[in-house]
């Protein structure tokens, strides 16, 4: 029939859809099956469950809390740097957890720079180990998301209206009450939910800051009851209990989800008249002030802390980087194999739901989850350890599709949509077209997302720990594990060449896709 | 011959109905209130729209659940006739071959449909770094080595001057007498119309009319083109 005509196939897609969906509900039926109820929860589970929803209620209140005051000034100035300061707000996505978790603790941490101050003025050093610790690095991850996802819906709201207010001799606080607190009630509730979501699934935070009886997450837990104890049984009771958790918070995310945050025109400023009073000008730039050393001083330190130790990097590091970058070249050559015949099949297609269901299912189950169901599966059939690197490059790979669809969507939609027709006219077919049109076209796209699956991948510390041995490692499980010797030198060293990797990875697979690119 | 048989085309909630022949090496222009389905009418014929009921028929043969590609049509749209990051060369070779593996041989013939359009030298630029009449040029060259019996086109030149859209439209008119290819325009210009159609459709209130000499047809308008065409 003429009408479902395309100029590329869906096949592919629903394929790779397939794929994912068996992979993710296979392994999710693997831990259901393997879960042993035994006599239910212990105390210490319970336990777990406790501290993971107390933290991350925490951490999402307070990032976004403090995201607003910091979201209305760079709404409501202009200044030199806007538009880095706001770029960096988008760089905790692609940063390692254990890199920030070092600058973290450099500042924050028993002997960093804060404590020395404090102790300088005969005050007690700060303790950053435990829940105060989990939330302060939360709060640093999800404080510049919260800030995009809020500075979004004070853009959205249309210049003439801040015209008409001027114009009507509105204050800022009528201007609180009429145009911004209304639109807070819109996009606050859709931010909380999503940092909540990315907080309860939190594992190398809670690894590296929490830990003990008393700062133990869920997914730390599963970690636990797999590599101290090897039960399996338990494990998988657990799993179960967090996909319970995910699923109910990921649904609730993509409820009130305000947009993706990677929203493009953030760094455009709209034209005020209120607010042009020194008090309210001070208290601005205080906010920006204190948030930007909140975000800098951590990776400046790290910068710092790592530079003496670059030059005398253990072997072993240098062994784990190679791991580390060729898992992460792997999960992105998975990723893209998936995601762009899924974006082109969503794109084309009408009855695509199940498609796009398939590709945020990634949201829904947290990586040890996912790890603990393919431990179980592959278990019986050969020796799970053997296989660590590919299983880590697929599971980085399937959390980053819903991600790279969010990006490669639109533009596949706009592309078909644009050029569909001229396309079919010329009866080019689905090879030629692919080749000529749609991948040249959303060249800059693949690039942006190739880079940000790279990235994600070099600085993951998830499946990894779940699946290697003593002989194996990624860079991140290498830092930890020197972390954990006390080779803080070593392990400061070792994270800046991961943030320099990472950056580096995220930068070549950009800037090659925006390369010569047309718009 | 193009045969429209009790076609019936549904766009949302309005209907086109058609049945009517065209003549090879027709002239056509398709006019018509703004609304009426002039685009819909002409988005069947080239297979973009489905017919609810009837048949299309091109020299006897049952085209109507053809492929867009696999139908004997070359078509202008409005906008987004080139592909931006192709050069001028590419996008006319993709009429040749639409995989763009071209033989040195059929490469000349795009050189040479593209210095008759009067685009010599400008073959490896890419569409933005042309005029807008140069981009119409360039289209127009791969129409030509699409070398399709049918043209349809739908306004491809609305965006240029009077004097440009005159001069696509000679060109155009050329092109079609050279190859014999029957032409079907959309139409908004009543001059347009008159200046190379001798034939004129009338789409109005959900119905496509048979054709009739456009001069007749513009001289003595039909109520509800009169009032679209505010002649008094």
């Amino acid at each position: 029939m003429a009408d479902r005509a395309q100029p590329v196939s869906g096949a592919p897609g629903i394929g790779a859809a397939l794929c994912v969906a068996t992979l993710i509900l296979g392994a999710l039926a693997a831990v259901i099956w393997r879960a042993e109820p035994g006599s239910g929860l212990d105390p210490s589970d319970w336990q777990a469950l406790r501290f993971t929803l107390i933290q991350a209620a925490l951490s999402a209140g307070l990032s976004v809390a403090l995201a607003v005051p910091v979201a209305r000034a760079l709404a409501r100035r202009r200044f030199v740097g806007r538009g880095a300061l706001i770029t960096l707000l988008g760089a905790p996505f692609i940063l390692p957890v254990i890199v920030a978790v070092l600058g973290l603790l450099a500042v924050f941490g028993r002997a960093g720079w804060v404590s020395q101050a404090l102790g300088a003025l005969g005050l007690e050093p700060l303790r950053i180990y435990g829940l105060h610790g989990v939330v302060l690095a939360h709060v640093f991850f999800n404080l510049p998301l919260a800030t995009r996802l809020i500075l979004q819906g004070w853009q959205e709201i249309p210049g003439e209206r801040f015209r008409l207010a001027a114009q009507l001799g509105a204050g800022p606080g009528a201007i609180w009450r009429l145009l911004e607190r209304p639109m807070l009630a819109r996009t606050a509730p859709g931010a909380l939910a999503v940092v909540f979501a990315i907080c309860l699934t939190s594992f190398a935070v809670a690894l590296t800051l929490g830990g003990g009886p008393r700062a133990t997450t869920v997914e730390l837990a599963i970690y636990q009851a797999f590599r101290f104890d090897f039960d399996l049984g338990r494990a998988a009771l657990l799993s179960g209990i967090q996909i319970v958790l995910t699923a109910l918070a990921a649904g609730l995310a993509l409820r009130a989800a305000p947009g993706s945050g990677f929203g493009a025109g953030l760094d455009r400023s709209v034209q005020r008249w209120d607010a042009n009073t020194p008090a309210l000008r001070l208290l601005d730039g205080a906010a920006i002030t204190v948030a930007a050393l909140f975000l800098l001083l951590p990776l400046a330190a790290i910068a710092m802390a790592g530079l003496p130790g670059l030059t005398e990097l253990p072997a072993s590091v240098f062994h784990a980087a190679r791991t580390s970058v060729l898992i992460a070249l792997l999960s992105t050559g998975v990723l893209l194999l998936l995601a762009v015949p899924m974006a082109a099949s969503i794109a084309m297609a009408r009855r695509a739901a199940w498609i796009e269901i398939a590709g945020l299912l990634g949201l829904a189950v947290s990586p040890l989850v996912i790890g603990t169901g393919l431990f179980i599966v592959i278990y019986p059939l050969a020796d799970p350890r053997a296989l660590a690197l590919p299983v880590t490059a697929l599971v980085n790979a399937v959390m980053a599709l819903p991600f790279a669809l969010r990006i490669l969507v639109p533009r596949a939609r706009a592309v078909i949509g644009d050029f569909g027709r001229l396309g079919l006219g010329l009866n080019m077919g689905g090879g030629p077209f692919l080749r000529l049109v749609l991948l040249p076209r959303m060249r800059a796209q693949i690039g942006f997302t190739a880079g940000l699956a790279a990235a994600l991948s070099m600085g993951d510390l998830g499946v990894i720990a779940l699946f290697a041995d003593q002989d194996m490692a990624t860079l991140p499980l290498q830092i930890y594990r020197l972390m954990g010797a006390y080779r803080m030198e070593a392990a400061a060293g070792a994270a800046l060449l991961l943030l320099g990797l990472s950056m580096l990875a995220f930068w070549i697979f950009d800037r090659g896709g925006r390369w010569h690119a047309e718009p | 011959m193009l045969n429209l048989e009790d076609a019936v085309i549904r766009n949302g909630v309005f209907t086109v109905t058609a049945d009517f022949a065209i003549d090879s090496g027709a002239k056509i222009a398709v006019i018509g209130p703004s609304g009426a389905g002039k685009t819909t009418l002409i988005e069947a014929i080239a297979g973009f729209r489905p017919l609810e009921r009837g048949r299309i028929l091109w020299d006897g043969r049952d085209i109507t659940q053809d492929a867009p590609g696999a139908r004997p049509v070359a078509m202008l749209f409005q906008d987004g006739n080139l592909f931006p990051h192709l050069t001028v060369a590419q996008n006319a070779g993709l009429g040749l071959r639409p995989d763009l593996r071209l033989t040195s041989k059929q490469k000349a013939r795009v050189r040479a449909a593209l210095a008759r359009v009067g685009l010599q030298g400008l073959e490896e630029r890419k569409p933005g770094a042309l005029s807008g009449g140069q981009q119409s040029r360039a289209a127009l060259a791969r129409v030509m080595l699409q070398d399709r019996p049918l043209l349809l086109l739908d306004e491809p030149f609305a965006a240029l001057g009077p004097a440009l859209k005159a001069e696509m439209l000679d060109l155009v008119a050329a092109l079609v007498q050279e190859t014999g290819a029957t032409l079907m325009m959309i139409s908004h210009d009543p001059d347009d119309a008159r200046r190379i159609a001798d034939l004129a459709i009338l789409v109005a209130e959900g119905v496509a009319h048979p054709p009739q000499p456009t001069v007749d047809l513009l001289d003595n308008p039909p109520p509800t083109l009169r009032a679209y065409l505010g002649a008094g």
